[in-house]
């Protein structure tokens, strides 16, 4: 039989930091300022997300970064409670939630404060920012 | 319009280890004895193997199949980088390779120790497909599939009053064909009831919605259809097709995130088998979670979108329903073996060989795979001759 292992069905790895590219950069710099940077094409204007370098619309690689609204909609959730990494078992039950921005693109983020029971699609939310350790902020979804 | 694959290649032989928790053997060693169990299925020899397809994000490479193998000179191998959805985009990749002539028998195996060894977690984690998520969406707290899935189903249950009673009838339906199946791990009845009270993953995922994590091998051997001619039980393959998803890397900016890449393929594979969906008898659906076997079933054209809900009730996908799904009790009840297990349970079928579990008069049946944030593969079979 194998050696011993945890119960629960963890991975021993620590809460996962992100690691900015060429493309990504603007937009983790623009955590740090507690701005929300979004992408626009610089041909034909489509705002994307997430970062990337070629617009899928006109194949352009021109960028231009705009701050968005930080307004958005609830798309979809989950309640997490099991916590699959030990850096995050003192955060259990923590919301996910799928953000529809103003924007037109997503992101997902945690939900503060949420009470899962009265979730219900296209929630009005606002984006907000938390620095999780040191020098890492990330966004952050709250009910209007 | 494309070239058909439809009758010019077969599954000549498969092979399965015991699926375990808990294995002293090492992955590359239980997807070789998987091997030559699928060799010596099809009535070859293992020098007789001229292709290999491994799983891509596995722990063996071709070359340790021709070093253990001692092969000499084999003409093609490649991997198909889908996740759960690899192994039966591998048989398409394989029906090619074999169609062509660029050889004569593949090879497509697959061992793991999910169970012993790496954890779902750090397994994603290490896929270069998941570097979107890695980047963007791991940091704030989605760390393993269920939470990149759980969403998905939420947002079907709130479009289309899709129940946890409905994910319960398909736990509840694997479990009872895995205790039909000796080399099945999950031998312990489960109830409706059990369901609802097993322990919250990430809503709407409780334990029993959640495929388990095992050890173990399987493997099988594709040839082309006069080759296949030679074997001792070939299987056809009618139809073969995958099919990716609008933003296949990241679940979260995908259009309609309730319909998955198999949407694509499947009306290419039931084109390609010149077969429509009522005329299959037997389904081995990829079912990592409960609600991922309800969207594939609408995905596949058995019911319209939003409907999988209800065609699962009432005993439908059980083995004397109108469909059956998963006879052998699927990742969810049977083992993880990323589905390989779910291709060598249908060409048992095909082949009339699936024992208790077996679906009478089985003619056509299909085996989907789906994995990688939604991508899709399907392969429709025919009866052994």
């Amino acid at each position: 039989m194998s050696a011993a292992r945890p119960p629960t069905g963890e991975t021993k790895i620590a809460r996962p930091v992100p690691e900015p590219s060429i493309d990504s950069k603007p937009y983790w710099d623009g955590l740090k300022e507690r701005r929300l940077l979004l992408q626009q094409c610089g041909n034909c204007g489509l705002v994307r997300h997430y970062p990337r370098p070629m617009c899928a619309r006109c194949h352009s690689l021109e960028v231009r970064w705009i701050e968005s609204s930080r307004r958005g909609r609830l798309h979809s959730w989950t309640e997490v409670h099991h916590p699959f990494v030990p850096a995050l078992r003192d955060e259990i039950p923590y919301v996910m939630a799928t953000v529809e921005l103003e924007e037109g693109v997503r992101l997902q983020c945690q939900m503060l404060d949420a009470d899962a029971a009265a979730l219900r699609l296209d929630l009005p939310l606002e984006i907000v920012f938390r620095e999780v350790q040191d020098g890492l902020v990330l966004p952050f979804a709250r009910v209007v | 319009m494309a070239a058909s694959l439809n009758g010019r290649a077969a599954v000549v032989g498969i092979g399965e280890t015991a699926y375990l928790r808990g294995s002293d053997r090492s992955a590359l060693a239980l997807q070789l004895e998987a091997s030559l169990k699928a060799v010596a299925d099809a009535g070859l020899e293992p020098k007789d193997i001229d292709g290999i397809l491994p799983y891509a994000s596995g722990a063996a490479v071709a070359e340790d199949f021709i070093t253990n193998f001692g092969l000499e000179d084999v003409t093609f191998s490649a991997t198909t980088p889908m996740g759960g959805a690899s192994c039966v985009a591998a048989i398409q990749a394989a029906a090619i390779a074999v169609a062509t002539g660029l050889c004569r028998h593949v090879l497509l195996p697959i061992g793991r120790r999910g169970y012993s060894d790496s954890r779902v977690a750090s397994r994603v984690a290490a896929m270069p497909q998941f570097h979107v998520v890695s980047e963007f969406e791991t940091p704030s707290g989605t760390i393993a599939p269920a939470q990149l899935y759980a969403p998905m189903a939420r947002r079907h249950m709130e479009l289309y009053g899709t129940t946890a009673d409905q994910f319960a009838e398909v736990a509840v339906t694997m479990r009872r064909h895995a205790m039909l199946n000796d080399n099945a791990i999950m031998q312990k009845p489960m109830t409706v009831e059990d369901h609802h009270a097993s322990r919250m993953i990430c809503d709407p995922y409780r334990l029993f919605d959640c495929c388990l994590e095992s050890d173990g091998g399987a493997a099988v051997v594709i040839s082309g259809a006069e080759r296949a001619a030679d074997t001792r039980r070939p299987v056809p393959i009618l139809g073969v097709a995958e099919g990716h998803p609008d933003s296949p890397s990241v679940i979260t900016q995908r259009p309609e995130i309730t319909r998955l890449g198999l949407a694509k393929a499947a009306p290419r594979a039931f084109g390609m088998a010149g077969v429509r969906p009522e005329d299959v008898d037997v389904a081995e659906v990829y079912d990592c979670f409960t609600w991922t076997v309800i969207c594939q079933l609408e995905d596949l054209g058995f019911c319209a979108k939003g409907e999988g809900g209800a065609f699962v009730e009432g005993g439908r996908i059980g083995l004397d329903g109108a469909l059956p799904v998963n006879t052998h009790g699927g990742l969810l009840s049977q083992a993880h073996i990323v589905g390989m297990n779910h291709v060598c349970e249908l060409v048992k079928q095909m082949r009339g060989e699936a024992g208790r579990a077996q679906v009478a008069d089985a003619e056509v049946g299909l085996v989907t795979g789906y994995g990688d944030l939604g991508d899709g593969s399907l392969a429709i079979m025919g009866a052994a001759a």
